[in-house]
């Protein structure tokens, strides 16, 4: 790899790794969904330099068009920017500590038992990740799944529309009784 | 090929979209001030040069020299930062759109754009879609109770619209085969230009960008009657000035992508023989556009704000999708 490009990943790799510990720590939860904000619009630019403009637009467009501006909106209307200082979930800081340990031994153990025989990286034309390519993969190779995706969505937007569906009055029922 | 010429290329074409972009603001206010008045039987501002030409450099004068303010219990970075928010994704969503063909200029050929990615219209999705950041924290960060539901307001418009507006450059896509915004004006130098053969898609796509960039007669996020100014309620000086520069380039963007997608973009008689005729053709175009946007400005009154988020999720929505299957299947067919 050119001087320059491990530069530009070294950089890149801070700043996703500084912005989620500034997610984590910061007690205001406005900076700490820009700070998310943030950490997905670096990972997009990865997927840039990687060669794969669609995925990077995706993730913006999903992530941080869609789902962090909703979060913004939740935070600002139940005015919930400042998060409480105790633990809402009692002991949930040990759990975290355990289940962080077993992160790490997993990453590790992967390191030292993984595959070591590495052949040579396949080349990849300009034209793998272009929308076209990904539009064919995805309803051939890859359909059930993508259908069994579409299904959840579509039950869990239903879902969603049947919980803030205001209960029928009960006026129109005594109507109906009286006729 | 990347060479020292390419890069001041690239440099150049920027630089030029930036100027366009700004001075493209300036006149913008004049021609809705100047063009408003006439619909309203005014004359509007003609003092500052001749025919009032020269208003938008008074009025950046006097918005220089305004005494800044920032509320004493304002989160202050925020505050600071949402204006530049705001700006930059006005800025740079038109970096996707061809200008004309390629031309040779001081012996070198140069492409009329400053990218022809095969994404361009997720590019254009994607910059829209975070173009509300700026809007959301000016509401939250005035620490205002208007600006507050103004940048509430505009949120929930936002993304109520962006689906039927995505749904809408769907129309378009599906016709020419490609995301590419070049391929999709070539697409229509071929046949006829989209405005016709998708005329649902183009009503979407005009009723759903007024809406995307908060202007009359969907503003309900600024509406000055009930929430005094909205988000920007408690900006003055430079920082309301960069919120006002982003609206206007939010108009001259959305005019330009209108006519790229609908009408043709830089198509026009002889252009194939005369490629300075491109640019040329757009600009006019876009000044059209720009007209009707300002004209729908003064006639339409503004609607009410629960009707404004029926129409978006009740209509408009169900209406884009359903083009986007009747287009799918009607070029699934012909072809």
């Amino acid at each position: 790899m050119p001087v320059i490009g491990t530069i530009f990943y070294t950089f890149l790799a801070i700043v996703a790794v500084g912005s989620a510990l500034g997610m984590l720590i910061n007690r205001n939860a406005i900076y700490s969904a820009l700070f998310l904000v943030l950490n997905f619009a670096t990972v997009a630019v990865l997927y840039l330099s990687l060669g794969a403009p669609f995925i990077a637009l995706s993730q913006i467009t999903v992530y941080a068009g869609a789902i962090m501006v909703l979060f913004l909106f939740v935070i600002t209307l139940l005015g919930a920017e400042k998060l409480p200082g105790y633990e809402p979930i009692k002991g949930h800081r040990l759990v975290a500590i355990v289940l962080a340990f077993v992160f790490i031994a997993e990453l590790v153990l992967f390191f030292f038992f993984r595959n070591q025989v590495t052949g040579p990286i396949p080349l990849i034309g300009p034209e793998f990740a272009s929308p076209k390519n990904i539009g064919v993969l995805m309803f051939t190779e890859y359909l059930l799944p993508f259908e069994v995706v579409a299904f959840i969505l579509l039950s869990a937007t239903v879902g969603a529309i049947m919980l803030t569906k205001p209960e029928r009055k009960v006026t129109t029922k005594l109507s109906q009784q009286q006729d | 090929m990347i060479d020292a010429a390419l890069i001041w290329e690239w440099i150049i074409k920027s630089l030029v979209l930036i100027l366009f972009l700004t001075v493209g603001f300036m006149y913008v206010t004049v021609y809705e001030r100047r063009f408003l008045a006439r619909i309203q039987s005014r004359i509007g501002p003609n003092r500052a040069g001749p025919f009032g030409l020269l208003q938008p450099a008074a009025d950046g004068l006097k918005l220089i020299f305004k005494e800044e303010l920032i509320p004493t219990n304002a989160d202050k970075f925020i505050f600071v930062l949402a204006p530049i928010i705001t700006v930059i994704p006005a800025l740079i969503v038109l970096a996707v759109i061809p200008w004309g063909e390629a031309m040779v200029i001081f012996g070198r050929q140069v492409n009329l754009f400053i990218s022809d990615v095969n994404v361009a219209v997720v590019y254009i999705m994607a910059v829209t879609s975070i173009s509300v950041y700026g809007i959301t924290l000016a509401g939250w960060s005035s620490n205002n109770k208007y600006a507050l539901l103004g940048g509430l307001r505009a949120t929930a418009q936002m993304i109520s619209y962006e689906l039927a507006l995505g749904l809408a450059f769907m129309g378009p896509v599906v016709l020419a085969g490609s995301l590419s915004m070049l391929d999709i004006v070539r697409a229509q130098q071929g046949s006829l230009w989209y405005v016709v053969l998708q005329p649902a898609a183009f009503l979407i796509y005009f009723f759903a960008s007024i809406a995307e960039i908060n202007r009359a007669p969907f503003d309900m996020p600024e509406a000055e009657q009930e929430l005094t100014a909205g988000y920007h309620a408690e900006y003055s000086g430079m920082k309301f000035a960069l919120f006002f520069m982003a609206e206007y380039i939010k108009m001259v963007a959305i005019s330009v992508i209108g006519a790229t997608l609908f009408f043709g973009g830089f198509d026009g008689p002889f252009v194939d023989q005369i490629p300075w005729l491109g640019p040329i053709y757009l600009l006019a175009k876009v000044v059209i556009y720009l007209g009707v946007l300002i004209w729908v400005r003064a006639t339409w009154p503004r609607i009410r704000y629960d009707r404004l988020m029926q129409l978006g999720w009740k209509i408009m929505f169900p209406l884009a999708l359903l083009n986007v299957i009747i287009t799918a299947v009607v070029v699934v067919l012909v072809s």
